[in-house]
């Protein structure tokens, strides 16, 4: 049994606050999902918790079953029990997804589990054509197989609690329908997920016990399934978002609306160039 | 008349420096033009951010000792299967093998001297006209037209003894319609010396030949090198230059498309450690339309070395319906090491697509990231990533082989211990 604890998180990214106090409670075997308007700071939450450089902890905490993760570099987090699938998985040239896994899992000292036949089995049945494993990590990878990847080095490093940043976007219902199935059963194994996802639909899926909404870096409301189906239908507009794609958020406060100029939740483009 | 020793390298009594009297009288106008000319200075655009400046021709004396090769290197893994083999040490021919019978060697007479000069004029450059004056073991390949030669032609040209300079001269000549790989392999142990090669390429009409250079000499030594490479009609080149070592190792890169329908593919690797200064300069000329050219080159720098990469696309009038690209990426591993990347164009036609892109950078973050997210640490990560940089360069490279054994020598450096778990 294992519980991520998020307590009274801030963040500042650019200089910007963007997280202002979350707290959340993630235990094995459950499945958290936050969902929110963009902008609101899901990406940022799902980074500062595995770790990511240019993400600054003001205030808070996170925990993992006690033992602080704040002050450690990604892979010892990663280590500990910890895995993000990314929202736009990076591509990694000259680097094969077998490499870079084998080399993750015999440096956490296992050396009994034969990592590549597990990532055969997984990506047999998660649909992810297994030439890719030989290839360079996302390089020329369909929207699809990147997430499909993603969902099968999951299932391979079995975490403890795995972060899931949208891993709905820009996926296919078919490859939606696997990932998010093949995830469902992990927790029926004890895998407890933080799912971030902005849309309901892999929740259809991937069955949430908790739903919180995040809006301006806080979280506005909490509760079951339910509230996940009430977006459905009345989107984010109670929270102040009318839905549109905006790097400035609307937020309601205290009845009358202002608009508050907040930072989109992923600064870096992950399309830029890297060296320029 | 034969040169006489009134350039900077002086004292050519000590070498000899053959050829008849029309080629000595050549080699002679060679010398005069070089020491008019003199050392160049770092003053001039050509040579700037580099160390021309300590360059002491006192230092080395031109000889040509010949003795015994250094070691086989990283071309190890194609010495088994090759169309010829040509070795060359200190400024003598030791040995030339050849297996292939559309292969043709020339060190002397007639062929040799028609062809040495032939792509380079005499006046171009201090340092080509020293090589003609001073050449001793000038070596001429020429490959008979409508071949093919599957196998590679290993020139090994190597450097054993302290204190000289010597100026290897190749000229390779790949007949129409003929294709053919070179691969050369320049190396020294740990010692002082000077080399300044020179290497004249020529691909006639629908010839495509391929020409890898590897670079691994000792820390200590100089070389400036200049390779240029005349590609006719539909005629295909493809120079790679992989640079591992050397103190100043320098190497100026000229593809010249002369004929419609030419093309060329211009790569490299490099990588600095200690005090290494590596330079590259490059010239793609396109003087005929419908030609092509594309130019990738990647480094590292790491303690205290430096790279400097300088690029010319220039495009005659003439050349209509051209594509030219060149890119040069560095990653600079450490905060003292150094790295300067200036492209430029120069285009006198509308109908042509080019780009051009330059930077020098550290390891890209999100690759870190990602990779560190699974669980691999943070020095494994960075290595992976740093080996992962060259992969698309070592891909292009015409021997698997040694693409291997550089591949291998990459995680060596990037200190890529898989094993150590």
């Amino acid at each position: 049994m294992s519980t991520l604890s998020i307590q009274n998180l801030a963040v500042v990214v650019g200089g910007k606050q963007i997280l202002k106090g979350v707290n959340l409670e993630i235990s094995s075997g459950q499945v958290h999902a936050v969902m929110g308007p963009n902008g609101a700071g899901k990406s940022t939450l799902s980074n500062v918790i595995m770790g990511k450089h240019g993400y600054q902890i003001t205030s808070g905490s996170i925990e993992l079953d006690g033992r602080d993760l704040s002050s450690l570099p990604t892979w010892e987090r990663a280590q500990a029990g910890l895995f993000l699938a990314m929202q736009y998985p990076t591509e990694v040239p000259g680097v094969s997804v077998r490499e870079a896994l084998e080399l993750a899992v015999r440096s956490r000292g296992d050396n009994h589990i034969d990592i590549s036949s597990r990532l055969d089995e997984e990506a047999d049945q998660i649909g992810l054509p297994t030439d890719l494993l030989e290839r360079a990590l996302n390089v020329d990878f369909s929207g699809g197989e990147k997430k499909r990847n993603e969902t099968a080095q999951l299932a391979v490093l079995a975490p403890e609690i795995a972060i899931l940043d949208e891993l709905d976007s820009g996926l296919d219902i078919d490859a939606l329908k696997a990932c998010a199935e093949r995830i469902e059963a992990m927790t029926n194994d004890g895998l407890g997920v933080l799912c971030i996802t902005h849309y309901h639909r892999l929740l259809d899926y991937l069955i949430a016990d908790h739903v919180h909404i995040l809006v301006d870096g806080q979280i506005a409301e909490s509760g079951g399934p339910e509230l996940a189906r009430e977006l459905e239908d009345d989107g984010y507009s109670r929270f102040g978002d009318a839905g549109e794609e905006s790097s400035g958020v609307s937020v309601a406060i205290g009845g009358r609306s202002e608009t508050k100029n907040v930072a989109v939740s992923d600064p870096e483009d992950p399309f830029a160039d890297p060296l320029a | 008349m034969a040169p006489t020793g009134t350039g900077p390298f002086g004292r050519p009594e000590q070498v000899d420096l053959i050829g008849s009297s029309v080629f000595l009288e050549k080699r002679q106008e060679a010398e005069k033009q070089a020491s008019q000319r003199g050392v160049p200075s770092f003053e001039e655009e050509l040579w700037r951010y580099t160390p021309i400046g300590d360059l002491d021709p006192s230092k080395y004396r031109l000889d040509a000792p010949g003795g015994l090769m250094a070691d086989v290197g990283l071309v190890e893994g194609i010495e088994s299967e090759t169309a010829a083999i040509i070795e060359i040490v200190n400024g003598q021919i030791v040995s030339t093998t050849i297996n292939d019978e559309s292969i043709e060697v020339h060190s002397e007479g007639v062929e040799m001297e028609a062809a040495v000069g032939s792509v380079i004029p005499i006046g171009e450059d201090f340092f080509t006209d020293c090589n003609l004056s001073y050449c001793t073991a000038p070596v001429v390949i020429e490959i008979k037209r409508n071949s093919v030669v599957g196998a590679p032609i290993l020139i090994r040209q190597h450097t054993t003894t302290s204190e000289i300079v010597w100026f290897p001269r190749l000229v390779v000549q790949l007949g129409e319609n003929s294709e053919a790989t070179v691969v050369e392999h320049q190396a020294s142990p740990s010692i002082s010396a000077l080399v300044c090669p020179v290497s004249e390429i020529k691909v006639a009409q629908a010839g495509r030949l391929k020409y890898l250079t590897v670079q691994e000499h000792g820390p200590e030594l100089w070389q400036i090198s200049t390779q240029v490479a005349e590609v006719q009609r539909d005629a295909h080149v493809a120079l790679s230059q992989v640079a591992l070592g050397g103190s100043y190792a320098r190497a100026r890169i000229d593809t010249e498309m002369v004929g419609q329908g030419s093309s060329s593919e211009i790569s490299a690797i490099y990588f600095g450690r200690e005090n290494a200064q590596h330079d590259f300069r490059t010239f793609q000329k396109h003087e005929a339309p419908h030609t092509n050219s594309n130019l990738l080159f990647k480094g590292v720098v790491d303690d205290e070395s430096r790279a400097i990469y300088t690029g010319l696309i220039r495009i005659e009038p003439e050349a209509g319906d051209v594509n030219a690209f060149q890119t040069n990426r560095t990653l600079k591993l450490s905060e003292s090491a150094w790295a300067e990347s200036v492209p430029n164009l120069e285009i006198e036609n509308n109908d042509v697509k080019c780009s051009h892109a330059s930077a020098v950078g550290p390891i890209d973050e999100e690759q870190r990231f990602y990779l560190e997210s699974r669980g691999v640490p943070t020095e494994i990560a960075e290595a992976l990533v740093v080996k992962g940089f060259f992969a698309d360069v070592l891909q292009g490279l015409p021997s698997q082989s040694v693409a291997q054994a550089i591949d291998d020598r990459i995680e060596q450096l990037v200190a890529l211990d898989k094993e150590r778990f």
